[in-house]
């Protein structure tokens, strides 16, 4: 039916890259994660004063094209010689860039945590990190989850703009290939095909965990 | 014993305790009435230490509560608040609300603090909904789950800040119920509520605030059917 080029190599070639693609997401979203939940739990602390200075540093982070802080992060660790393979600045990049929208989610469920329930908490005994690990942290992903899966999901997809420090990854080894064998519809719908198997498992995980959690 | 010496508090520019003296004894139930802003309610979150205050002090047997070197956490173990919310939460079962703070706080063992929970739980009528989430239950008995919580930590005295306030009127009942309960128990109680025939019932003492003053305060036969201050005769006379 399908005429086609393409071997069994060249689906192992776009395979690789849509390994290096869950690699980069993994470390990004990981370490991305543990710096908002940081950032998150800092800036409700300190209030909006004291977070003034983390808060536009943040911004900077969302405001800025992600493909701008890339290529700026990827010169300035040439000029400043670190040393630094694409894959490092690359994850460094984006790790940052999902800390800050991770903040702002970490945030908002901090803080959709009723004050008296916390107080409520704090008035048996429980010490301040008690309250968030037993009280505050359960109650506040179950409002986050939805828009951390919609974060991590975005940013799987953003991740294909490493390609432009030279990491192969899905998207720049079906380039590869649709230059090559001049077959651009069929190996767009395949790796098309792989970013959505990749996705779905996260999607229907956080479906699972929402449909799980809701006990009232 | 709760000393309560010269206390002032101010929100802001607004002062709503003007220097209260009180002092409480172990095993007296105690209520506070009064108009809304008297600043009733604001006493007892600064007994527990949840507020601060401005000056003067407030000795719980002994140990003053502001004090810099004071463990709060130990010392709210001894000192149960409920409050007008229920303040259930949410994610935990009925049993494991009231697990929560003794495992924790106090380091009970699972199977110790499932005992105490239940037996809380079954005393405050509640035996049969321990699986239960808080917000399949009427707000009588998530209060009453509250109360339960709260002696869970077994502690020597209560303080309640209007726990029927947000109630539905027929669910006020077995809310007093259970604090009548506490108080024949001999418990030490500072009640701050609104209904006044309980209060008639169960204190040993009444105190009347109003504008952050505590204007008067005597036995409830004395306060009630012969009240002195004229503040508290235009308070009664409002609410009966």
């Amino acid at each position: 039916m399908f005429n086609t080029a393409l071997t069994l190599a060249d689906l192992g070639f776009l395979l690789q890259g849509a390994l290096m693609t869950l690699a980069v997401t993994a470390v990004s979203v990981t370490a991305g994660t543990v710096l908002g939940i940081i950032f998150g739990v800092v800036r409700n602390q300190v209030g909006p004063y004291w977070g003034a200075p983390l808060t536009f540093v943040l911004d900077v982070f969302r405001s800025v094209p992600l493909l701008i802080q890339l290529v700026l992060a990827n010169a300035f660790q040439a000029i400043a010689k670190l040393g630094w393979a694409p894959f490092t600045t690359s994850c460094v990049v984006l790790s940052l860039y999902t800390a800050a929208y991770c903040t702002e989610i970490v945030r908002g469920g901090i803080a959709s945590v009723p004050p008296t329930t916390r107080r409520a908490a704090r008035s048996l005994g429980m010490t301040w990190w008690q309250d968030m690990r037993y009280i505050v942290a359960p109650l506040a992903t179950r409002v986050s989850l939805p828009s951390w899966i919609g974060l991590t999901l975005g940013v799987m997809k953003d991740s294909a703009l490493v390609l432009w420090l030279g990491l192969i990854e899905l998207l720049r080894a079906s380039q590869v290939l649709v230059t090559r064998l001049q077959e651009p519809l069929l190996i767009l719908l395949i790796c098309g095909a792989i970013y959505f198997l990749i996705s779905f498992p996260i999607a229907r995980l956080g479906g699972y965990l929402e449909k799980r959690w809701s006990n009232d | 014993m709760i000393e309560i010496q010269n206390v002032r508090k101010s929100f802001g520019s607004l002062e709503v305790l003007k220097g209260i003296d009180l002092t409480v004894n172990k095993g007296e139930v105690l209520t506070i009435i009064g108009g809304s802003g008297s600043g009733k309610s604001t006493l007892l979150t600064c007994i527990n230490g949840l507020e601060p205050i401005d000056a003067g002090r407030i000795l719980v047997d002994g140990t003053e509560v502001h004090a810099k070197s004071t463990n709060l956490n130990k010392l709210r173990s001894k000192l149960g608040i409920v409050f007008q919310q229920f303040n259930a939460f949410p994610h935990l079962t009925v049993l494991e609300n009231v697990m929560l703070a003794p495992r924790k706080v106090l380091g009970l063992t699972k199977e110790k603090a499932e005992e105490n929970a239940i037996k809380q739980l079954t005393h405050v009528g509640l035996g049969e909904k321990l699986g239960v989430y808080p917000t399949r239950m009427s707000g009588g008995q998530q209060q009453r789950m509250a109360i339960a919580r709260a002696l869970a930590m077994s502690p020597e005295y209560m303080l309640f800040d209007e726990v029927t306030s947000a109630l539905d009127p027929q669910l006020v009942g077995e809310v007093l119920d259970t604090l009548r309960m506490l108080a024949s128990e001999g418990m030490t109680m500072i009640c701050v509520t609104h209904e006044m025939k309980f209060a008639r019932e169960v204190s040993d003492r009444v105190a009347f605030f109003h504008k952050g003053v505590m204007a008067e305060i005597a036995a409830p036969e004395a306060l009630f059917g012969a009240p002195k201050d004229p503040e508290l005769q235009k308070f009664l006379a409002a609410t009966h």
